[in-house]
């Protein structure tokens, strides 16, 4: 969805979310082009009636300025994972350098024995990366929860 | 060559604004934060200012004003505990959509955030319980915000709006104007229906054999009665208002069946039970009006229209749905139906058997009660604050049984004139209501039925009745208990009335007295009439009327919850198949 860019926007959103006992699985936030508009994808569930009513109630936010279900259109969703893996063997060097191959990573840091990595993909593919890696190799995870456009000629504008 | 611009303070500029946005009254109640707002307001008089006595009383006051007048209602309260203080009277102008703007003075912008002395996150705190909120960065904004705040409380579905402004921007200074229209990219309130969705809705109507029309508060909001009743008697068809929506059509017409819902009238209820397509107008299915979802019109096809998207499909499904301003789209209607005429002469035979149907249930009398009790009966108060009126009073109420009461036995012919609080329920709502219908209205008779547990709620405000001079008609049904909680305890809690006697009355004449009002107690049926006399006489007199009512009086036809509008409790004598 669109939003004006003002303090106090996003707070209404996520209210409205908790007010209503709607549920946020994941939400990201950050500004468009035009500085004054905020886009915000936000990712929920619940029945057609639920994401209607949803729909519905946020568009009847005096700052939301567009809100539009993606699941109506042909669409892509990404998600941004950082994350600091130990690799205090040999074999998880290996391990750390062969998985982040096979998820299209990259690695931005490395100190001696840690590997700082990103991957943009999927959240379902941030999830395979993350259950595959032995427990023991992860120091931190930081998932930017999913960003998401149509494709094709469509745009969601103000 | 444009005029030049007049260099004012914030505090002068909230004044001249709320002049240009054509505000006569303000409610409200000074401290810290708004002393700079107070002297400016001290140096003018093109707004009157109404001191209550306690913020509660501001918000019901500009509340009342709003509901009988269709102008929005203004306040003003300081900081902390003065917004906290009317946080309640916002919530139930929020709940029954009415038009509220509410200025609450903020700590300086340079302590927001550091627990000043009376701060509190208005903003937040608010912010569930208002359409919009705003609050003000700079001066330089002040202008075009109260603007917006006015265009956003009053269009589209209406609601409160509050404005909270830092003691710091109200010293500062600016050009000043006003600005004239206000474009929200954010905010575009649909008003015209869709004409394909009309026509369809035309169809259906047209096509019912047991139509029932079911109107609500929107219509009252939008104006629309006119539209309603044209559109009612075009098509002959029955028609219920729910609690919110008494007077948009006239309660003494024979086409009218009475209030719907939990305590509406049999046949209104049996009629929405049986019906076979279902015209909703500026209704929300509430849960009071429509019981056992499950259970609600089942043989049905429905017809919703609003103009709150949000409102259609909630909590019931609906075949047609109509977003627009009702008046709009009810003209829209008219017009089609009045070319459709033919086609309405067709079921004319269809339409009769539906009205025998109709007018067998409202033989069974649902609001029937004891007339020669000695005992005064609530009912027979209201009655007869009905004839003596000749339906033309404005009335407010609290909450309870003395609120289903009011609604059920005073006619309401006109919209605006019955001003209670549906949604939240706010006990302490009627006098300070009453108050604020009064003077918008010096000249006509207000009154407000309540109860003893009701009243004392914003008792206070008795005094501010008396420093304006608003005589209003308090109409106490005192029964010495919280009746609607007594009620429930009797029927669902084996009669355990845990904590619903008021003990410890105050002497209610005595009371009015002390504030320099009158006090009238009456104690027999006999008494009723020539008290309410003697009170709507006193046209310059603020009287309190102490009913001391039946005790064991309950509030009937009702539907329990968890059941169906076909499923109503007539009362404990009679009860049906």
């Amino acid at each position: 969805m669109l939003l004006e860019n003002e303090a106090g926007a996003l707070s209404r959103v996520s209210g409205l979310f908790s007010a209503r006992a709607f549920n946020i699985e994941s939400l990201s936030v950050a500004p468009t082009e035009d500085p004054t508009v905020s886009r915000l994808t936000l990712v929920t569930t619940g029945s057609d009636a639920i994401v209607e009513q949803i729909t519905k109630q946020l568009n009847k936010l005096v700052d939301v300025i567009k809100v539009v279900d993606l699941n109506e259109y042909e669409h892509v969703e990404k998600e941004l994972l950082l994350t600091k893996l130990i690799a205090e063997k040999k074999e998880d060097h290996e391990t750390v350098k062969r998985l982040v191959d096979t998820f299209n990573g990259r690695i931005v840091d490395v100190t001696k024995n840690l590997y700082t990595i990103e991957i943009t993909d999927t959240c379902e593919k941030i999830d395979a990366f993350i259950t595959t890696l032995d427990d023991r190799l992860i120091l931190e995870v930081v998932r930017s929860g999913v960003s998401a456009i149509s494709l094709g000629d469509k745009a969601i504008q103000s | 060559m444009s005029k030049k611009k007049e260099i004012l303070r914030g505090a002068e500029i909230f004044c001249r604004a709320l002049k240009d946005e054509g505000v006569k009254h303000l409610f409200g109640y000074p401290g810290g934060a708004v002393l700079h707002i107070y002297d400016a307001l001290y140096k003018q008089d093109d707004v009157e200012h109404i001191l209550v006595r306690h913020e509660q009383g501001a918000t019901h006051a500009a509340d009342g004003y709003a509901r009988a007048t269709g102008k929005p209602g203004v306040v003003l309260v300081t900081s902390g505990p003065g917004a906290t203080n009317a946080v309640t009277g916002i919530a139930t102008a929020h709940m029954d959509s009415i038009p509220l703007v509410v200025f609450t003075g903020q700590v300086p912008r340079k302590m927001i955030g550091n627990d000043a002395f009376q701060e509190v996150d208005s903003i937040g705190i608010t912010r569930p319980c208002v359409k919009h909120n705003f609050l003000v960065k700079d001066v330089k904004v002040l202008a075009e915000t109260i603007k917006k705040a006015f265009y956003v409380a009053t269009s589209g579905r209406p609601g409160p709006v509050v404005v909270d402004i830092p003691k710091d921007v109200t010293a500062d200074s600016c050009s000043y104007e006003y600005p004239k229209n206000i474009d929200m990219r954010s905010y575009r309130p649909v008003i015209k229906g869709h004409p394909g969705q009309i026509k369809r809705a035309s169809k259906l109507i047209l096509s019912a054999k047991k139509p029932m029309i079911y109107s609500g508060g929107g219509v009252i909001l939008g104006e629309a009665s006119k539209e309603l009743t044209k559109f009612t008697q075009i098509l002959n068809y029955p028609i219920t208002n729910t609690l919110m929506g008494l007077g948009a059509y006239p309660a003494t017409d024979k086409q009218f069946v009475g209030m719907l819902g939990m305590h509406g009238t049999y046949e209104a209820n049996m009629a929405m039970h049986n019906c076979d397509v279902l015209i909703a107008i500026g209704a929300r299915f509430d849960d009071r009006v429509t019981g056992d979802l499950e259970k609600f019109c089942p043989y049905a096809k429905i017809i919703h229209i609003d103009v709150d998207p949000s409102s259609i499909a909630k909590n019931v499904p609906v075949d047609v749905p109509i977003v627009g301003d009702v008046k709009h789209v009810l003209k829209d209607l008219n017009e089609i139906l009045k070319s459709e005429q033919d086609k309405l002469q067709v079921n004319k035979n269809e339409l009769k058997s539906w009205w025998d149907k109709i007018h067998e249930w409202a033989k069974i009398d649902c609001l029937k009660y004891d007339r020669t009790s000695s005992v005064i009966k609530p009912q027979f108060v209201v009655e007869k604050l009905w004839e003596l009126t000749k339906g033309d009073a404005y009335v407010t109420s609290d909450v309870g049984q003395h609120q289903m009461w009011a609604a059920q036995f005073y006619k309401f012919d006109k919209p605006r004139r019955w001003i209670n609080s549906g949604g939240l329920g706010t006990m302490g709502f009627g006098l300070p209501a009453a108050m604020g219908v009064k003077l918008a209205f010096p000249n006509e008779t207000v009154a407000c039925i309540t109860g003893e547990a009701s009243l004392v709620m914003c008792i206070q405000e008795l005094s501010t009745c008396l420093q304006y001079g608003t005589p209003v008609k308090i109409i106490i049904l005192n029964n010495r208990y919280m009746g609607m909680v007594r009620q429930w305890q009797e029927f669902f809690y084996s009669g355990r009335y845990s904590h619903s006697y008021m003990e410890a009355l105050p002497d209610f004449v005595k009371m009015a007295e002390s504030y320099g009002h009158m006090g009238i107690r009456v104690e027999k049926s006999s008494g009723v009439e020539n008290a309410l006399k003697e009170a709507l006489s006193m046209k310059d007199k603020t009287v309190i009327m102490d009913f001391i009512t039946d005790q064991t009086e309950n509030v009937y036809p009702m539907i329990a919850s968890g059941k169906g509008h076909h499923e109503m409790h007539l009362s404990s004598e009679r009860e049906l198949a």
